[in-house]
């Protein structure tokens, strides 16, 4: 099972991918809309993406729950224990 | 109808097509007479067994050109489109924003045509939907596939608020674009219009489409030699991928600014077959019809003309009918009208074809010379035209004016008037 931050910096990778933002920037305390910028159409591609590397499922109605860099790695967490 | 008070002029140009990465690499490339033809390298191309195993790529890939993450959120098609877009801006003398630029967004207009639209996108998506599952389906295929996209994406990295267009009109699109961007400064919905437009469809389902239509050269072991317009044994067209786009600009706007000016866009005529959906007409009616609106709209006199860059697409019944139609409008005058068809080098680009055959008129007068047409191995007998071939040729001073064809599937015909500044 990855660690936190394996996740954290995996989700990073992601994140930097699709949007470009920094993967530096992605750290736990970001709110993916306001501090990162992310819209709504990319968070979808973020959580695609997220859920084939690691191996979780990220159902939609759940994504807007996922305010922060933070809640998407705990709710990977979660899913992967 | 009396000339229009408002003329407008081309302050700008930007280009990617399949012999130049811009303006300046095209234009160099086509006075030499260079094609962009070569064989595709595609894996289905062999998996496929493709009847038609070549086509005319853009010489730089537009994806390399943006930054990355830009060029991910874009189809190909508006990729080109963003790139020739931000040449042109920049040649016309801005930089940024349109309000970086001390330019009113709500004076700016962008229209941009392409003629089939995010084909790419929306054939790969469905790909990854059969194969993937539905889940993979990126949530921007439709604001990248759908057909007004590179008008969108032109509009929103340019910030130009006074409307963004997509005429859509199969081969002719761009050069309606072109028209349509005319009668926007014209009537005063707009001072600067970024107009033109681009294409991107070299994939396998349009080139088995165009070849069961009969419509594309299968010219396979010799590709640089397969567009031959107005040649004997022309056999088709090549499909060529690209765009350009022009700044127009409201005449008084750009002498305010002492901007430089490469050719006053005079008219537009348009006018539609009515023949059949995808054959030319052979009597060339509806081009006649649209070659004299342009003339007129422009207010100028068969005499005026000194050179038409042709539609040409180096098809058996198209190229016959343009001369025929040709030929009627000028008379017997046309024996003295160099002409040129850049397809012979550039191949077909489709809904990009007309801005970037225009942009070659613009640059014809410009700088006083016309690209040959290449592959003339044998003109034709049934084409009676004065078909510049091997080197450029210089245009003589003393008329003012040249015309730019497009028409496309559907009987659409655009031809647009340039007069000299």
């Amino acid at each position: 099972m990855a660690s936190t931050e394996e996740i954290r910096s995996g989700l990073a990778e992601i994140v930097n991918e699709i949007t470009g933002v920094p993967a530096d920037d992605v750290q736990l305390e970001k709110s993916f809309t306001d501090d990162l910028d992310i819209d709504s159409l990319s968070m979808i591609e973020v959580v695609v993406a997220a859920e084939e590397k690691f191996g979780v499922k990220i159902p939609e109605d759940e994504v807007k729950n996922l305010a922060t860099v933070g809640d998407a790695v705990s709710y990977i967490e979660k899913g992967q224990a | 109808m009396a000339r229009s008070q408002v003329s407008v002029v081309v302050t700008g140009l930007g280009a990617s097509t399949p012999v130049g990465g811009d303006v300046a690499s095209t234009w160099d490339s086509l006075l030499a007479g260079r094609s962009g033809a070569r064989s595709l390298t595609e894996d289905w191309v062999t998996e496929l067994d493709m009847p038609v195993r070549f086509g005319a790529p853009a010489a730089v890939d537009p994806a390399e050109v943006l930054p990355r993450v830009k060029a991910r959120r874009l189809d190909r098609s508006a990729q080109f489109a963003v790139v020739a877009a931000q040449q042109a801006w920049a040649d016309a003398g801005f930089e940024g924003k349109a309000s970086d630029a001390g330019l009113d967004p709500d004076r700016v207009a962008v229209v941009c045509a392409s003629g089939i639209g995010g084909l790419h996108t929306l054939l790969g998506n469905y790909d990854l939907l059969v194969q993937q599952g539905h889940r993979k389906v990126s949530p921007l295929a439709i604001p990248m596939l759908m057909p007004n996209s590179p008008a969108a994406n032109v509009s929103l990295e340019l910030q130009a608020r006074a409307g963004a267009h997509a005429p859509v009109s199969a081969c002719s699109s761009s050069a309606e674009a072109l028209a349509y961007g005319l009668d926007m400064i014209r009537s005063g919905r707009a001072d600067i219009v970024v107009a033109g437009g681009s294409e991107a469809v070299i994939h396998p389902l349009p080139i088995a489409a165009f070849g069961n239509m009969m419509a594309l050269s299968k010219r396979n072991d010799e590709p640089e030699r397969a567009s031959r317009p107005f040649d004997r044994d022309r056999d088709g067209f090549v499909l060529g991928e690209g765009g350009a786009l022009f700044v127009l600009e409201s005449a008084e706007h750009a002498a305010a600014r002492g901007a430089r000016v490469y050719a006053e866009l005079a008219g537009a005529g348009m006018s539609a077959d009515a023949h059949h959906i995808a054959q030319s007409e052979p009597g060339g009616q509806g081009i006649i019809a649209a070659t004299r609106k342009a003339l007129t709209d422009a207010d100028l006199g068969v005499e005026d003309v000194g050179h038409v860059n042709c539609h040409a697409t180096s098809t058996p019944v198209g190229d016959a009918a343009e001369s025929v139609a040709l030929r009627k409008v000028f008379g017997d005058a046309v024996a003295n009208i160099p002409v040129t068809a850049p397809k012979s080098m550039i191949g077909h680009l489709l809904g990009g074809a007309g801005a970037v055959e225009a942009m070659t008129t613009v640059l014809s007068l410009h700088h006083g010379l016309v690209p040959p047409t290449i592959n003339v191995d044998n003109l034709d007998e049934e084409i009676e035209l004065d078909v510049v071939r091997d080197a450029p040729r210089k245009l003589d001073d003393d008329r003012p004016a040249a015309l730019n064809n497009a028409f496309g599937f559907g009987g659409h015909n655009v031809v647009l008037a340039f007069r000299r500044h």
